[in-house]
């Protein structure tokens, strides 16, 4: 009986192996299958004792040829490791990591997204004579080893609201937050919350969570990871993988984005290699900062002892990021520092905060993902620029806190004391008037305008003299689709009678819109620059910022130098600050020609940047969006690192009372919609603009539901409440100007 | 009174319908690679999403502009003579023989042999009490209606007011919602045909269902 068992348990043991090693051809894999299967065979024929040898021998080369195993595992075995049915899942380190826990906001099958998983719960410490129990809100994904329901971790936007409304709840109670990474991905329905729009909400907010957040990183994939990973103490499980995209996708994009054939396994093997996903690289480029290493093969949920240093890990982890902002620590920081974390005992602290300590939790959170793949773009700037450029940086703190803070400041508070003194006094002349001049029915107010000021107050914009699109008759800048001789269709006409229109007319005059319907053709980005920003007059910044090839992934060295030459720009993003009637303002321009509009850490420096720019000079911050396919996959982890890093600093920015406006053109879609963009409390949309998260064909392959040809459209996005409205591109230079008088924060200059 | 056997037999003498392609502006015809005798498809898709096959393309001002079909079947004349050259608005480029599908064919009938009574606005409806409990004891087909008739109650927002029916006298053919939908303005509610004619219609319906052959 007992040899069945352990028989029983070598053949789960090989079939495990089989698994992970897949399609490959390896020797160690045969010769334990033969070894195997021969030992069965002969277990009739030999004696109880000669067979308990044998086995003992066989098990000792299974433990023996698996850690030789090991030592071979490619990127794509890890891959193939993390997604096993057999690996340890979220309710395995509940059971084991933690002393006690409730699950909350679901039970199993039963819960708004059973993909996400919300319990409290507690770590028990013993401290002298004393059992402590320490509070914490445990958050992540679970896969459910398998469980259909649990939809392989993939969390559906509402999933990712209840993980924030959970953080708010751990933050209100003063209780750290644990979460683990479990998912390939965000499930990329739109829906509302709408699953861009709910992760970038669960960034922005994450940002400025008060209490200690330890994120613990088995299968980071993209969005689906940021929307809980931005953490104070980032862990990985040593046979993990943290990407900006599945290798599969990546394969997609390279092999044959159009045909939806599958591409070969070998090719996916070289993506998952290339870009850099597994624990060992995360920690060279320090997008993690530490790993826990795990049983060989991965961890499954009998592997007990990898439970214990998970939870030393954890409390650690949190023990850490606690004492670092506190003030007193003294014994316990070189104590935790020189701690061995293999012995499971960890150092008691307690995990609650001062109001002074969780204001420098978010600030060193802040700083550490600033300082993050600072080294993954180029910088041309000479050495005087820079310090240039840092001095300059110091002059307008200074000028701004001078001018608008201090002086600003005194000035607002005169201003509006008047302003209360001269309402009194108006109420009180009111009265008197109003007592003496008891029969008079006229205003006594109005009569003292005079009539210029009053037509000024009561007539609309007179058309005569300001035209509705045109400035002097004609555009700033005429796209260059303008000088072909030839007319166009509109894509409605059929539905809408839209006659066909002459080029010049067209992408002329009409600023390329359709005068029967209004629909718009798409246009440069040049146009927006010119025509609304008066890029002309601005003045371009970091534009010596360029992308590069961090990962040194294959052949995209050539892209960057084709797209260099081909549109003259040397990053997705151009930033700069202008003019437009009378009001200063930065502008950050995502231009879709230039790799899509991908954002890597070149662009996330640039916006980031823009973000401090605008924050020191107190200007307005617009986002124009021309177009963007999300996150640069080929750099990697350096790519998604942008959206918690863009986020925290438009956050920063909105807090110190800011207007961060974004206007999306053509289609934006991805991690970059996801973040930075998704947060704003102020999107627009050109009629020309599709927003989602992931394209139709992406939806259609990753969930099987077919979506119809308009979904991501603009009205579409209006209706699920992911944009505030929608513009005409001719009005688009007015909205902006009306945008920025009437929208933001406090602390804009011209306030 | 309307002949059913007699519309059948026409139906079958010619069991399909011929769609004109015409050019829809002037300008310079160029017709794809296509014979007469050639296969092509519709629109397709969940949404009609995806166009039919490009039979001509149509250039004026340098702005190319192809013609899918819009219905699948077979081409049976094509003017070949026209082909490189500038034609006029309206001019018929080529025909498409599309043979009739069960459905179309039942569709067919039923729109010239029903009455098809509409809703007026957005609502749920439900018959009177008296027409429910007929319908359910002796099916729909048992309902005679007449021109005034108390037939349905509107129920919206809460409030619910009765709905007369209008249109000619018969029997109620077929029930096109269930109690309590919500359906929307425009959409058929009842079909009604003339008592005599039910049972031909019935016939109809069912030797269409298991005769008629349908055609790629």
């Amino acid at each position: 009986m007992d040899t069945d068992k352990r028989l029983d348990a070598l053949t789960k043991r090989l079939d495990y192996i089989k698994d992970i090693f897949k399609s490959n051809e390896n020797a160690n894999v045969t010769m334990l299958s033969s070894e195997l299967g021969e030992c069965k065979q002969s277990r009739l024929k030999n004696h109880l004792q000669d067979l308990d040898r044998a086995l003992t021998r066989l098990e000792d080369l299974f433990s023996f040829l698996e850690a030789k195993l090991e030592k071979e595992l490619t990127p794509m075995d890890r891959v193939r490791i993390v997604r096993h049915p057999q690996r340890i899942c979220l309710n395995d380190i509940l059971e084991n990591v933690y002393d006690n826990y409730t699950e909350l906001g679901g039970l199993g099958e039963n819960s708004i997204d059973p993909a996400m998983v919300i319990a409290q719960a507690c770590i028990a410490r013993r401290v002298g004579n004393k059992v402590v129990n320490q509070p914490v809100m445990v958050i992540g994904q679970e896969k459910g080893h398998g469980q259909e329901f649990r939809n392989g971790g993939s969390v559906k936007p509402w999933g990712n609201a209840k993980a924030l409304h959970y953080m708010k709840v751990a933050q209100a109670e003063g209780i750290p937050i644990h979460t683990y990474i479990f998912t390939p991905g965000s499930y990329p329905i739109e829906d509302y919350p709408g699953a861009a729009q709910q992760i970038a909400k669960n960034i922005y907010e994450m940002g400025q969570i008060n209490v200690p957040i330890v994120a613990v990183i088995s299968e980071g994939g993209s969005g689906g990871a940021e929307a809980i990973g931005l953490a104070d103490r980032r862990l990985m499980l040593s046979h993990g993988y943290y990407s900006v995209i599945s290798p599969e996708g990546a394969a997609a994009i390279e092999g044959n984005p159009r045909t939806g054939n599958r591409v070969s396994e070998a090719l996916i093997a070289s993506c998952a290699k290339k870009l850099c996903i597994t624990a060992e690289d995360n920690l060279r480029m320090g997008y993690v900062d530490r790993i826990i290493h795990e049983p060989v093969l991965g961890a499954r949920p009998h592997n007990y002892d990898f439970f214990r240093v998970l939870r030393s890990e954890v409390i650690r982890a949190t023990n850490e990021a606690c004492l670092s902002v506190k003030r007193v620590k003294f014994f316990k920081a070189m104590a935790i520092r020189r701690k061995r974390t293999q012995d499971g005992k960890e150092i008691f602290m307690r995990w609650a905060l001062s109001n002074g300590a969780r204001k420098r939790l978010t600030e060193k959170r802040h700083s550490k993902f600033r300082e993050l793949s600072t080294s993954a773009y180029m910088d041309n700037r000479s050495l005087m620029l820079k310090l240039g450029t840092a001095l300059q940086s110091t002059a307008w703190s200074t000028k701004s806190w001078l001018l608008y803070d201090l002086i600003g400041r005194g000035a607002r508070a005169a201003k509006q004391g008047v302003e209360g003194i001269q309402a009194e006094v108006l109420q009180v002349k009111e009265k008197a008037c109003s007592l003496i001049k008891k029969d008079n029915d006229s205003d006594p107010v109005g009569n003292n305008i005079s009539r210029e000021a009053r037509d000024k107050i009561l007539c609309l914009s007179s058309p005569a003299q300001q035209g509705a699109c045109l400035e002097d008759g004609t555009w700033k800048y005429r796209s260059p689709q303008s000088i072909i001789d030839r007319t166009f269709s509109c894509p409605n006409s059929a539905e809408e009678g839209c006659l066909d229109l002459w080029g010049p007319d067209l992408f002329g005059d009409f600023g390329g819109v359709c005068i029967t319907c209004g629909h718009h053709f798409r246009m440069e980005y040049q146009w927006y620059l010119y025509n609304v920003f008066n890029y002309a007059d601005g003045f371009e910044f970091n534009s010596g910022i360029e992308a590069a090839n961090p990962l040194d992934y294959e052949g995209f060295d050539l892209k960057l130098d084709e797209v260099r030459k081909k549109t003259g720009l040397r990053s997705s993003c151009i930033t700069f600050e202008t003019r437009m009637d009378g009001i200063n303002a930065v502008v950050i321009c995502i231009a879709a020609p230039f790799r899509g509009g991908s954002i890597g850490a070149a662009e996330g420096e640039k916006i980031i940047r823009a973000a401090e720019r605008a924050q020191r000079k107190q200007l307005p911050l617009i986002a124009y969006v021309h177009g963007t396919a999300g996150i640069r996959i080929q750099e990697g982890t350096h790519g998604v690192l942008q959206m918690p890093r863009c986020t925290m600093a438009v956050r920063r920015y909105m807090d110190a009372g800011g207007l961060y406006l974004v206007v999306y053109d053509t289609n934006s879609y991805g991690g970059t919609v996801a973040s930075f963009l998704g947060c704003s409390p102020y999107q627009f949309g050109i009629r020309s603009s599709s927003i989602g998260f992931a394209g139709p064909r992406v939806i259609t392959e990753t969930t099987g539901i077919k979506v119809p040809p308009n979904y991501h459209n603009a009205w579409k996005a209006l209706a699920r409440g992911h944009i505030q409205g929608i513009w005409d591109r001719r009005e688009m230079s007015k909205n902006v100007q009306q945008s920025l008088l009437t929208m933001g924060g406090r602390n804009l200059y011209y306030r | 009174m309307l002949n059913i056997k007699e519309l059948l037999e026409e139906i079958k003498a010619s069991p399909y319908e011929e769609v004109e392609i015409s050019v829809p502006h002037t300008g310079i015809v160029e017709f794809s690679d296509l014979k007469v005798g050639d296969k092509v498809t519709g629109p397709t898709g969940e949404w009609k999403e995806k166009p039919g096959t490009v039979l001509a393309k149509l250039t004026r001002e340098r702005n190319t502009k192809s013609i899918p079909a819009p219905e699948k079947g077979e081409i049976v004349s094509i003017r070949h003579d026209l082909e490189g050259k500038f034609v006029e608005a309206g001019e018929v480029l080529l025909r498409i023989r599309h043979f009739l599908s069960k459905e179309e064919v039942i569709q067919l009938i039923l729109k010239k042999a029903l009455f098809l009574f509409n809703a007026p606005e957005k609502a749920k409806y439900y018959f009177t009490p008296e027409i429910d409990t007929k319908i359910k004891g002796s099916g729909e087909r048992s309902v005679k209606v007449r021109d005034g008739l108390e037939l349905f109650i509107v129920s919206r927002m809460k409030r619910e007011t009765p709905l007369n029916y209008t249109g000619p006298e018969g029997v109620i053919y077929a029930v096109y919602f269930h109690n309590g939908d919500n359906i929307d303005g425009g959409q058929p509610l009842i079909g009604v045909c003339p008592e005599d004619q039910l049972k031909h219609i019935q016939d109809v319906v069912t030797r269409v269902q298991s005769e008629w052959e349908e055609r790629d």
